[in-house]
């Protein structure tokens, strides 16, 4: 545990970090080693570049789009804290600690997990999923497979069945509604190794 | 008997598809078995007479399942009345509510005590035995390959790691209970989690997928573990138990190893070669589904014949080729594998459960102690549990959505013993292991115990504990989509944080799976589609056939609802849509023949659907085919069907209409029926003039037949019939009209009988085409076509009206552009039919192609279409026609 004291000691604010994350410290350094390994120039900082050294990224249909979910608005960078919190995002949430209704809701609860995807789709961050943005995405992920014609009419079925108030796009209400069958929890979590 | 078979439990998943043919049988065993009850001897006789004829396995299979669907006869037939056929409601009612607490599997065993007994009873010798040869050659594999082919592969391999752990763990637990060798091989054989008793019980209570995918996988991967511990262990008998070494245990986990890893092998080695096969079978669709049996049937066989496991084999053979051959194959053959399967593997389920209960009645074969009956079901219920937990504890510490209590205590609760447990046991060698007869007699109780006891109160507990039930509701577009883009989403998230978890894996395996794999194993048509466009075309045909089946009132009811959105969005507790068309839905039918008893309330709605309907179905081909004259083959070919059903339904429709209202001849009268269902006569001016000119009905046939057999339609129908025929004129038809009977005859087109339309050199200002427009079918557009051809009729009263008219208006009127047109109404006996003498038609302006052509009496008139101009619209009209009409006579 020596090492994992040293590491912890080098990050600012890391009680902090833990709470409001709920990664246990055995996480938060082996996110920082990875931090550290993405940060090539040492700078505390990773920029969107470095991300995109990830090989396997590259082959990612969205991995653009994921990439940008770690930078707010303006900024070009992002720091460990940001980094981490981002991916906390992706905890499974926690069954054996009851919701303290205190406390705001944690970042990995069924809303902010879908509030993540659904800004994935949303780019132009208008709170709402145009036609043209479902359009990118579907057509991102299924490359080449079908062609342009298919996949508007597969925009328009998709938008169609969640649209509820009839504006041609999905708002996040409606984007929560059409997924409410769907175990988000389940669907939208990794396990992070200890 | 038929009544009992339609009850809704028995009628459940895997018996429904028994319950169409046994139902068809029941009649027919109905009678033959009360010949047979009648005189009991006979019955037992009846069998061994087949024997010589065939190879004994066969006949034992054929005896078995007769048995098995005579048994369901003599069940009812035990609980009320022997005459079958006469089985009252009573008898229906009180199986409604047994069947509803009785699983299935309990059921088949209670019938199978019945007919044991009775056998018993008449021939003093049990004749029918469950002979390992038949259980493993042919009961065992149908089952299997049933569950192993429709295993939902993702969900197994999301489990796969607790699958494999928990059936370990649980079966080595069982052993622990004995020390001699015998009970050591007996506790293995034991200690098997039935696929058969779990399937049937799970499938009915509805555990969520999790669960299921768990215990079910469990116990098929099961199997291998047993029957290596259990040669491993017979083995070790053999030996005697003071010759084993130490090395042979080893030498036993080893052959586990070997045993299953090769079987898994197998299987997947015929399961590529199976889905490589169906690659090439374009040319001989009908093999296919042959191909899948015997190719899965093989994996088995082949494992077997290596000592490898055979169930193994085949379940990993059914996963492994499922993606790629369903595929590869066509949706008939996949349709007939998937209702083949599921009958196979439940009547092989029958069996077996009914055998399970014949052999328990025959007393020679078992031996009775109390004391390791109770210790084994003790020891049973006490090592599952202690197994399932202890194994879900190493579990949740890997596992992303922790197994929590419940699903434990119904892991445990539902490891249940079945059919595998009791054939191995009879396997069992009489002069090897001489305490056989107390391993069978405790077989058969734990089976009992297990199947009937936790079988019976599994479900008020899965009721009580409030696990979460599986809902078979497909996912809808808008689900697809975004699980993949989550998948997608999760996978490079782990790449960020630089985990090799299972996501990362997953995506690995699937970047092989469609660089290498699917290249090699699809069909090049196959591997370009994608698969959420497949998905996206299964949704839309699920909501046509609904939107059809219902009558496709819900596009009206609320806009282009969907189906598969109204009852995601506004209605979450319904999940069937048909229950909900049916609660919201009237219940409007296309049917023509209905159409007129429809009330008039219905009819508007009706008349927007069938707008719709008819827009959006015409409007692809139209696309394709601007112009009227140029078409393909194909369509000609989807014409003619089309055309052909059409005719087949106004024949119908026609002479029912006939029997109806005989007067009844122009559509005016016709809508008016429509609308409200009453017969019109006073203001009918059809009634009036009594004049009747002969129209030979011989002749209009023949000039109506004349254009289908040159399967042109629509427009080109009235313009180029009359150049091309022109000794069908009705004789009668004054010269007047004559010229202005159709427009072609204006342009002077020596080219008139090809298949140029003859105006086109003409007038070249007349839209030739179908427009769009036209093809759409809305009624304003009725409303001012029809208005134009009122308008033109009227002109054509002055015979040297303009002749132009007459056509923009034929190939703007949606009606006239419709199919229809070209429909075999033309030869429909209307017009042949006595009801010629009706004013109207035999008026000459109607005996002119154009108004006696059969629109007028075509469905599309008759449906509501017309019936949606107000009334004030539609009296003028009545009053122009009248004129007309006058003005003609």
């Amino acid at each position: 545990m020596g090492s994992t004291n040293s590491t912890l000691s080098k990050i600012p604010n890391v009680e902090e970090l833990m709470q409001e994350t709920g990664f246990t410290p055995a996480h938060i350094v082996r996110l920082y080693d990875r931090f550290e390994a993405l940060d090539k120039e040492k700078t505390g900082h990773l920029r969107p570049q470095d991300f995109g050294a990830i090989n396997r990224l590259a082959m990612n249909p969205i991995g653009d789009r994921i990439i940008g979910a770690f930078f707010s608005p303006g900024q070009e960078t992002v720091d460990f804290h940001s980094f981490v919190r981002i991916l906390a995002h992706f905890r499974p949430a926690d069954k054996k600690h009851p919701k303290d209704p205190s406390m705001p809701e944690p970042v990995n609860s069924r809303t902010s997990k879908l509030k993540f995807a659904f800004q994935l789709y949303d780019q132009d961050k208008d709170g709402k999923i145009s036609r043209a943005e479902l359009l990118q995405v579907l057509r991102s992920m299924l490359e080449m497979q079908v062609t342009e014609e298919q996949l508007e009419s597969i925009a328009d079925r998709t938008i169609q069945e969640a649209d509820l108030d009839k504006d041609d796009a999905i708002s996040f209400e409606e984007f929560r509604k059409s997924l409410e069958k769907v175990n988000i929890d389940h669907k939208m979590s990794i396990r992070f190794l200890r | 008997m038929s009544s009992l078979l339609s009850s809704p439990v028995l009628s459940s998943l895997p018996f429904s598809l028994l319950s169409s043919p046994l139902s068809f049988l029941a009649p027919v065993l109905s009678s033959l078995l009360s010949s047979l009850l009648s005189s009991p001897l006979s019955f037992p006789l009846s069998c061994p007479l087949l024997s010589p004829f065939l190879s004994p396995v066969l006949s034992s299979l054929l005896s078995s399942l007769l048995s098995s669907l005579l048994s369901l006869p003599l069940f009812s037939s035990h609980t009320s009345s022997p005459v079958l056929s006469s089985c009252p409601s009573s008898l229906f009612h009180f199986s409604q509510r047994f069947t509803t607490v009785v699983p299935e599997s309990c059921m088949l065993i209670l019938l199978g005590l019945v007919l044991g007994g009775i056998v018993l009873l008449t021939s003093k010798k049990q004749l029918y035995q469950l002979e390992p040869g038949l259980f493993f050659l042919f009961l065992l594999p149908t089952i299997v390959g049933d569950a192993g082919y429709f295993m939902p592969a993702r969900l197994f391999f999301d489990n796969l790691g607790a699958i494999l752990l928990s059936d370990v763990s649980l079966c080595s637990d069982q052993k622990v209970q004995a020390g001699l060798m015998e009970f050591l091989l007996f506790g293995a054989l034991i200690s098997a989690v039935d696929p058969v008793a779990v399937l049937a019980v799970f499938e009915e209570v509805h555990v969520n997928e999790t669960l299921f995918i768990i215990v079910f996988g469990e116990s098929l991967l099961n199997d291998a573990v047993t029957v290596v511990l259990y040669k491993v262990y017979m083995s070790f008998v053999e030996v005697g138990p003071e010759n084993v070494q130490t090395a042979d245990y080893f030498k036993g986990v080893a052959s586990f190893l070997i045993v299953s890893i090769g079987g898994t092998m197998v299987g997947l080695i015929f399961a590529a070669l199976l889905a490589f096969i169906t690659r090439f079978t374009k040319k001989v669709r009908i093999i296919e589904p042959l191909l899948v049996f015997l190719m899965v049937y093989l994996a088995y066989l082949t494992a077997e014949l290596f000592s490898l496991s055979a169930i193994l084999s085949m379940t990993f053979c059914g996963i492994g080729c499922n993606k790629y051959v369903e595929a590869n194959i066509s949706q008939k053959s996949r349709t007939t594998v998937k209702y083949t399967m599921k009958t196979l593997a439940s009547i092989a389920e029958t069996i077996i459960f009914i055998f399970l209960g014949i052999s328990a009645v025959d007393k020679s074969k078992w031996a009775w102690d109390t004391g390791l009956i109770s210790c084994t079901l003790i020891f049973i219920f006490v090592f599952r549990a202690l197994g399932v937990v202890m194994q879900t504890w190493v579990l949740n510490w890997f596992r992303l959505v922790p197994l929590d209590k419940i699903d434990q205590v119904v892991m445990s609760y539902g490891g249940l013993r079945g059919a595998v447990a009791f054939a191995l046991v009879v396997l069992l060698d009489a002069e090897r292991v001489p305490a056989k007869d107390y391993f069978v007699a405790t077989t058969i109780i734990v089976v009992f115990f297990t199947v009937m006891f936790q079988g019976l109160t599994i479900k008020p507990l899965v009721n009580w504990l409030k696990v979460p039930r599986a809902t078979n509701r497909k996912p809808t577009i808008n689900e697809e989509i975004h699980e993949r883009a989550f998948d997608h989403c999760l996978t490079a998230v782990e790449d960020i944080a630089g985990l090799n978890g299972y996501h990362h894996w997953r995506d690995k395996w699937e970047q092989f799976d469609k660089n290498y794999l699917s290249k090699l194993l699809l069909r090049k048509s196959v591997y370009r589609k994608s698969e959420l466009w497949e998905v996206y075309q299964k949704i839309n045909i699920r909501d046509a056939i609904s939107v059809i089946d219902q009558g496709g009132n819900v596009l009206t009811s609320a806009r282009l609802s969907l189906p598969s959105m109204a009852s995601r969005a506004s209605f979450p507790e319904v999940t069937n849509v048909t229950n909900y068309l049916r609660e919201n839905g009237s219940g409007v039918c296309l049917d023509l023949q209905v159409i007129d008893n429809v009330p008039g309330a219905k009819v508007e709605e009706e008349s927007e659907t069938h707008h719709f309907l008819a827009g959006n179905l015409y409007k692809p081909r139209r696309r394709v085919r601007p112009c009227q004259h140029c078409h393909t083959d194909r369509q000609r070919q989807d014409r003619e069907i089309f055309q052909r059903n059409m005719k087949s339904r106004m024949e119908t429709f026609k002479t029912t209409r006939h029997k109806r209202h005989s007067h009844k001849k122009d559509r005016s009268d016709v809508k008016e029926q429509d609308l409200n269902d009453k017969p019109r006569r006073n203001v009918s001016w059809q009634d009036k003039d009594p004049v009747v000119v002969p129209v030979e009905s011989e002749d209009e046939k023949g000039e109506h037949l004349e254009p289908e057999k040159e399967e042109d339609v629509g427009i080109t129908f009235v313009a180029r019939k009359v150049p091309d025929t022109p000794k069908e004129r009705p004789k009668s038809v004054p010269a007047g009209l004559e010229v202005c009977q159709s427009p072609s005859v204006a342009p002077p087109s020596p080219t008139c009988s090809e298949r140029n339309l003859p105006w086109k050199g003409g007038i070249g200002t007349l839209p030739v085409c179908v427009s769009m427009e036209a093809t759409k079918i809305i009624p304003i557009d009725l409303q001012q076509a029809w208005n134009q051809s009122i308008s033109s009729l009227e002109s054509l009263a002055s015979p040297p009206g303009p002749v132009e008219p007459l056509h923009p208006l034929l190939s703007s009127s949606p009606l006239l552009s419709s199919p229809l047109l070209s429909s075999p109404l033309l030869s429909s006996p209307l017009l042949s039919s006595p009801l010629l003498s009706s004013p109207l038609l035999s008026s000459p302006l109607l005996s002119s192609p154009l108004l006696s052509s059969p629109l007028l009496s075509s469905p599309l008139l008759s449906s509501p279409l017309l019936s949606s101009p107000p009334d004030p619209q539609e009296k003028r009209e009545r009053k122009h026609l009248s004129c007309l009409t006058a003005s003609l006579i």
